[in-house]
């Protein structure tokens, strides 16, 4: 059981790293301080706590829904961030922030959710009409229909002097992570967490519409959870804490290499293997440049490149 | 086998709307002294046309090498490499030594960088074009964000004073075109433009695929290595003069295709040339004088061209 002893030994590395995320940043914090002292134990629940849950809750879900949207399309080089999932929630965001300023957060993850999910129909229904010969044509399918509704996002904010605001969402980070401004990513590790109840089903749906009706699948159903499963995570990561491409697409591929896509025995892993690698690429954004901060997506742009392009060269021919 | 006639009156078509163009750029909205108003809107206009013709040849040269019409330079990372070269030389020299050189000097240290990088990394590459085009591609996505990550990481990191230095390069600008490099990029883009178009017949048997070409008497992987030079070389002079733009290669050939249906490189270069000239002058004079937005072009031309590229593709007629 290599699958499970795998597993294991990445839980622990990440109950390490979340204990090593606890105590980093610019005040010092040791974990004596807590027992002696009201204010440092009040600093870890206000601020390390909860960033370092959001980090882990982002990694995981975002890992997650980018193994769904690869199961969905049938394509191993797409993901939620790049594919206009992620620009149809900024672009909810805008739409809210220009017509309804008065929103509530909930009102703007709820319309953010609903925007997000029309994208990813839209970018479904493109990759259907795709001719099935040519599978390197959907990522770059994905990255022209995600720069389009960027376009559209920065169009609208340029015209509307919203370009600085709109910013926040578009390079996503955590240092404005406290207690009371995450809470809502709590709903994308449930989402992320029941998607494990449809594992089966969407291992099936990767093998394409046929076979899924040959065993019995309600197909268009299974899609439809998992188009609204991704976009949900999605845009409450992107509502919550901004854009983090990449996290979605190097995961699943990874995982997908070394263990398969029975996604009953790998989703776990998968979700633990995202919350573990953007934790370590938070860590280092505040350690690099101390006592400033790197973006984590700036990091793991460079770390999850790097080990990308050393899956697609080192193991040529398996799995693929 | 009869010779497919020049499509010479489509050309001229092109060339009289790119005219038209042009002079509705230099005149509309002018108030004031013309004296002042015509040479300074001759340079920007002169940097428009260099940075089209620029970044479609460039294109057109690189969907020649990899006999794919969907790949640009830009999607590969060619200019996110040159913006990556520029924040390093930022990097490790400082910020004031970079802006103390000067700027010809920057540009011309800057393309032998490129060139040299691209043959190391892409020539690699290229040589997989036949084995696995597939992962040839995502290498290519890859590096581009590997690029543009560690460029991101490198400004993080810089004094934000120099960093004003690398910033203009970083973002696409079509108004604000850097008229200094002018006469030095011209001079570049118009010596490359002249070995392609000497070029032009062995591209046509290039881009019939590596054993056509050695059938033909080419030698493909030279053939390919002088492209990457010509190519590495129009991407700096555009990405020098506005930045890296995204999509307007790839809609520019494609619009090409489809105005003048042709292989031949004779046909395609000038007609893509005019076509991505006529978008840029004729989008800056719409954008700027007649709707008055204030929208920068590069998103306006990403918008559209990504639609224009999708559309093609649903048609299947991109192939």
């Amino acid at each position: 059981m290599i699958r499970f002893g795998a597993g294991w030994l990445g839980l622990c590395a990440l109950v390490c790293l979340s204990f090593l995320s606890l105590f980093i940043g610019v005040i010092d914090l040791s974990p004596w301080d807590i027992l002696r002292d009201t204010e440092a134990a009040k600093l870890l629940f206000i601020s390390r706590f909860p960033r370092t849950a959001a980090v882990l809750i982002t990694g995981a879900s975002l890992a997650v829904a980018g193994m769904i949207m690869q199961m969905l399309v049938r394509n191993r080089f797409v993901e939620p961030m790049t594919a206009g999932t992620g620009q149809g929630a900024a672009l909810g965001i805008l739409l809210v922030t220009l017509f309804i300023p008065m929103a509530s957060i909930l009102t703007k993850m709820v319309i953010a959710s609903a925007i997000a999910l029309v994208s990813s129909i839209g970018f479904l229904a493109i990759v259907r009409r795709l001719p099935p010969t040519q599978p390197l044509l959907v990522p770059l399918v994905g990255l022209v229909y995600g720069g389009i509704i960027g376009a559209v996002v920065t169009f609208v904010a340029y015209q509307a002097d919203l370009l600085q605001y709109i910013e926040v969402w578009i390079n996503g980070e955590f240092s404005g992570v406290l207690q009371g401004r995450y809470e809502l990513l709590w709903i994308a590790a449930v989402v992320a967490m029941l998607t494990y109840f449809v594992a089966d089903q969407f291992a099936i749906i990767g093998l394409g519409r046929t076979a899924s009706i040959n065993l019995g699948l309600n197909y268009d159903q299974v899609v439809i959870i998992g188009l609204v499963a991704l976009s949900v995570v999605t845009a409450l990561t992107v509502v919550t804490v901004g854009m983090i491409p990449f996290v979605g697409l190097v995961v699943p591929n990874i995982i997908s290499r070394f263990y398969g896509d029975n996604l009953r025995a790998t989703l776990p892993l998968v979700a633990i293997f995202g919350a573990g690698l953007v934790l370590i690429s938070d860590i280092l954004g505040r350690i690099l440049r101390y006592p400033f901060e790197i973006p984590v997506g700036t990091v793991f742009g460079v770390i999850g490149t790097v080990v990308f392009l050393w899956l697609l060269y080192a193991r040529p021919g398996h799995a693929r | 086998m009869r010779d497919p006639v020049m499509p010479v009156r489509r050309l001229c078509g092109l060339a009289a709307l790119l005219v038209l163009a042009s002079v509705l750029f230099m005149t509309l909205g002018a108030r004031g002294n013309w004296g002042f108003v015509l040479p300074f809107r001759a340079t920007k206009l002169l940097a428009l046309i260099v940075v089209a013709v620029a970044i479609s040849t460039a294109t057109i040269l690189f969907q020649t090498i990899t006999q794919n019409r969907i790949l640009t330079p830009s999607i590969m990372g060619f200019d996110a490499l040159y913006v990556l070269i520029l924040t390093t030389a930022v990097y490790v020299l400082g910020g004031q030594a970079v802006a103390r050189l000067s700027d010809q000097l920057v540009f011309v240290v800057n393309v032998v960088c490129l060139v040299l990088a691209s043959l190391a990394l892409f020539g690699t590459l290229l040589r997989q074009v036949r084995a696995d085009l597939l992962r040839m591609i995502l290498t290519g996505i890859v590096f581009g964000v590997l690029f543009r990550s560690l460029t991101g990481f490198m400004q993080r990191i810089i004094d934000p004073n120099e960093f004003a230095v690398i910033q203009v390069s970083s973002y696409a600008r079509f108004n604000r075109v850097d008229t200094e490099l002018l006469a030095l990029s011209a001079g570049v883009t118009g010596l490359a433009l002249m070995v392609v178009w000497r070029m032009r017949h062995r591209l046509d048997v290039l881009a019939l695929g590596h054993d056509a070409a050695i059938n033909l008497g080419e030698h493909p992987r030279r053939g390919q290595i002088e492209v990457l030079i010509l190519i590495a070389i129009l991407v700096s002079v555009s990405t020098a003069l506005v930045g890296p733009v995204a999509f307007l290669g790839l809609l520019v050939v494609s619009l090409a295709h489809l105005v003048t249906p042709s292989a031949r490189h004779a046909v395609l270069i000038p007609s893509a040339g005019l076509i991505s000239a006529l978008v840029l002058v004729g989008g800056q004079t719409t954008l700027e004088r007649a709707l008055a937005l204030s929208t920068p072009l590069s998103v306006v031309v990403d918008l559209i061209g990504g639609i224009v590229f999708l559309l093609l593709l649903l048609k299947g007629s991109s192939r």
